[in-house]
């Protein structure tokens, strides 16, 4: 029954959307969106669209800083100052309001750096602390404003999640200006932000000031929390300052691409956010952005070119094919090399044997082979003949090898018999134009520690031919040498 | 300004609520004290172990926990007894804790995996798996808003008002300061018999590895543990005590204390300290009793922050004044000569 109560009392939901319409198809809704007509609509798509791309420029600089909870307890930490300043005017002035937050975000701020120097606390909890102090302040304050007489209709508690709907004509140019000049401050001191986010020591050297710098970031944050409070309400600004960067900061490691992005995936947010609130009856704007806003990074976490969780498994997963690959072409060669590569094919059985594995697991590397076209499978699937591909790829690794290990015993005098285990990861590794090195540098050496032959150029790129069945292993390679 | 803070009168703030209404006035304080202490010590830990902020995401992020288990709830009665259930059937208290356990649970796992899988650090990880959450919840929230007996306001200032009117004719206790007091009492219990387990993990994690403690295990009971406190305080005080909570009076311990136990005493002090004069202020201010308490709590540090014999402001500033008056009979380092590079040289 008491919350039957509560329920009734509080009709914050009802009203935070933005088309205050009864129940249309969306479809309906859909046409309206895109044909602009709502003059609230234009409003709060304007709205989210600035918002959006602020918070995106600026929540870059606190994410690279690893200051990302900072927009957190900043935009809790505004709401004292939210309510002060509608006590100052007694309505919903946009510009007391927007002095008040800002003034109490940049105490909040403050606040943050006087607690971690004072005393022995750690800064995570010196923000939980500002946030949740200054936060429950405003919640006294706003719960004393709404039990004036004249506090009851003024919707300040519309300010703790938000409504697009409610942002008017006044808001849109705040909202205008603080993300000029926001866009003005970051291009004209682009190179201090930079210094000062990323090497503050360096800025101190070069006499950079670099706790001004700090605090007009401070500042700007706290411009850009309280245009946003208006769409999308305390509790969730903190995500539009987070989330939109690290998508960008998934994608790019540049601070100007990052910056570029940001205000893009923001912008993105912020209109899918207006359209899906508008969209359903009965969706509140700042959730939908946030969500729309968290899509975006949940994509870029997973499928961003270089970084991305998907691409990064998928390489790694194929460079484990790859070098398993190569240790099987490897065998191959090795076995072909004990009969003095006399005869075509390897069977199935020798090579299980030379790996020591079953002939199960022999069939199955040779398949792979056989789909990588390195070798052909014949009599039944029971020999593998090297395709000339294959024999390049076998007799690369094997010099390579080989290569290393006479390189590990000349060059660094390591024992000939500590050799093998480093060479056998390297092998994968070394490119053709190191390959040319170490060969100059070992003055084309023919033999390895173990007195085995090291493939040639020449014995490599006998192309078309499947595997040398060659009377006389070539006793110098090619260039004469040792 | 006048009608917004009422003339303070000692009677009506202080005397008449105990004198008059005993029994009411008893279950709300009652009610913030064990969640006070409750949220109280398990933030002690959440502060050694540099986690405070994930305190403030598993108490946003229990939001759609508790949304899935209203839905379930609906699903389950609606299947037994036709589509109007009413509101009353729709709490199951066991279906809410299953619920926010596995918002936290996925919380804490989300977080590790978005930091530890990628280039993106703990703080924004914190900050998008929990905003994420919470965004989600409110969309459920207003979705099935006639199928879930919750909104927002609730989840975050609560009504501890309302736990005295829980009070049953049959009943001793109020469900919820019950429920609250079984968690509370559990905490106590959870952490004298893993006293020694906590106390290494939270301090040398590197010496509880070694020790054979498994950190991870320890790491995701926490977060169990949390998900479960803030579920049973969430209801009656909303997500902003809990939050004030988990740091106040670790804090304030922190500033008075340098050893765990006497930690662990402080946080008990400042937690029934700050309820009592939290309760008091919000009769005195008229607002919601949640707030004030956790204004009070932040009062309560601030005083510590101040006035600590030891760490505090009063205290360091009195030292350094001391130690710059003492100054001469601190033995002079060697001279470098009378170069202008010393600066002792004039």
């Amino acid at each position: 029954m008491p919350l039957l109560l509560m329920l009734a009392a509080s009709p914050s939901l009802q009203a935070a959307r933005i088309g205050d319409v009864s129940d249309t198809h969306w479809l309906e809704q859909a046409v309206r969106f895109f044909s602009f007509q709502d003059p609230s609509l234009r409003y709060a798509l304007i709205g989210s669209i600035l918002l959006g791309v602020t918070c995106g420029l600026l929540g870059s600089f606190i994410v690279v800083r690893k200051l990302a909870l900072m927009g957190d307890a900043l935009s809790h930490a505004v709401l004292p100052g939210v309510a002060i300043g509608f006590l100052w005017s007694m309505s919903k002035n946009p510009v007391a309001i927007f002095i008040g937050a800002t003034v109490a975000g940049l105490l909040g701020a403050l606040m943050v750096n006087l607690l971690t120097q004072t005393t022995r606390l750690k800064e995570d909890t010196a923000l939980g602390m500002v946030l949740a102090g200054f936060f429950a302040l405003g919640v006294c304050l706003v719960s004393m404003i709404q039990r004036l007489p004249t506090g009851t209709k003024t919707g300040i508690d519309k300010f703790l999640f938000g409504q697009a709907a409610a942002i008017g004509a006044g808001d849109v140019w705040l909202m205008s200006g603080v993300a000029v000049l926001s866009l003005l401050a970051i291009t004209l001191f682009y190179k201090q932000f930079l210094v000062t986010s990323f090497d503050p020591g360096f800025g101190r050297v070069i006499g950079m000031p670099v706790q001004v710098f700090h605090l007009v970031l401070m500042l700007l944050l706290a411009f850009a929390v309280v245009i946003a409070l208006q769409a999308v309400g305390v509790v969730l600004v903190s995500a539009m300052l987070i989330t939109p960067p690290a998508a960008a900061y998934m994608l790019t490691d540049r601070l100007h691409r990052m910056l570029v992005l940001a205000a893009l995936f923001g912008l993105l947010s912020g209109a899918i956010g207006a359209f899906l609130s508008f969209l359903g009856n009965s969706l509140p704007t700042g959730p939908c952005m946030v969500l729309a806003a968290s899509l975006v990074f949940g994509a870029a976490f997973l499928g961003a070119p270089r970084h991305g969780v998907i691409t990064r498994w998928w390489r790694q997963r194929s460079r484990v094919r790859r070098i398993g690959r190569e240790n099987t072409l490897k065998s191959i060669y090795h076995v072909l090399e004990d009969r003095d590569f006399v005869g075509e094919g390897v069977s199935l059985k020798e090579l299980a044997e030379r790996r020591r594995e079953t002939i199960e697991e022999a069939r199955r590397q040779a398949r792979e082979l056989h789909r990588h076209d390195f070798a052909t499978l014949q009599d039944e699937d029971h020999s593998i003949w090297l395709t000339p591909r294959g024999w390049q790829r076998a007799a690369a690794i094997v010099r390579n090898h080989r290569l290393w290990e006479l390189y590990l015993t000349h060059s660094a005098s390591i024992a000939a018999d500590h050799v093998h285990e480093d060479a056998e990861k390297i092998e994968h590794v070394l490119g053709e134009d190191v390959v040319r090195q170490l060969e100059r540098h070992l003055d084309f050496a023919t033999r390895d520690p173990h007195g085995k032959r090291i493939p040639s150029s020449v014995d490599i790129h006998q192309a078309g031919r499947p595997a040398p069945s060659r009377e006389d292993p070539r006793p110098t390679g090619y260039g004469g040498g040792s | 300004m006048s009608e917004l803070i009422p003339a303070f009168d000692w009677q009506q703030v202080v005397v008449s609520p105990w004198r008059d209404d005993p029994g009411t006035f008893f279950w709300i304080a009652l009610m913030g004290f064990l969640v006070t202490v409750t949220c109280g010590l398990v933030g002690n830990y959440l502060i050694l172990r540099r986690m405070a902020l994930v305190g403030d995401a598993i108490s946003h992020s229990v939001l759609p926990g508790l949304a899935l288990a209203f839905l379930a709830a609906y699903a389950i009665s609606a299947s037994q007894q036709g589509p109007d259930v009413p509101h009353e059937d729709l709490r199951k208290p066991l279906l809410m804790f299953a619920g926010a356990l596995a918002a936290g649970i996925l919380t804490a796992v989300l977080i590790e995996w978005i930091h530890t899988k990628s280039r993106v650090k703990q703080d924004a990880a914190i900050g998008i798996t929990f905003s994420s959450l919470f965004a989600f919840g409110v969309i459920l929230i207003s979705l099935f808003a006639s199928r879930i007996d919750l909104d927002q306001d609730c989840v975050l200032y609560g009504e501890i008002g309302y736990v005295p009117l829980e009070l049953g004719p049959g009943d001793w206790v109020p469900p919820s300061v019950l429920r609250m007091g079984i968690v509370a009492l559990l905490t106590v219990v959870w952490i004298v018999v893993f006293y020694k387990e906590l106390l290494v993990s939270s301090f040398d994690p590197g010496l509880a590895a070694s020790l054979g403690i498994n950190a991870t295990l320890v790491h995701y009971a926490m977060m169990c543990w949390l998900s479960v406190v803030v579920v049973s305080a969430f209801e009656s005080v909303g997500a902003i005590l809990v939050i004030a909570m988990l740091v106040f009076p670790g804090a304030t311990a922190s500033m008075l204390a340098r050893r765990l136990p006497a930690m662990l005493l402080w946080t008990v002090l400042q937690a029934a300290l700050s309820s009592l004069l939290g309760l008091h202020l919000s009769l005195w201010l008229d607002c919601y009793p949640a707030g004030a308490m956790a204004v009070a709590a932040a009062g309560l540090f601030v005083v510590a922050w101040v006035a600590a014999p030891r760490e505090g402001l009063l205290a360091t500033w009195w030292r350094r004044r001391q130690m710059a008056l003492e100054e001469p009979s601190i033995p002079e380092p060697p001279a470098l000569g009378d170069g202008p590079m010393n600066p002792r040289s004039d």
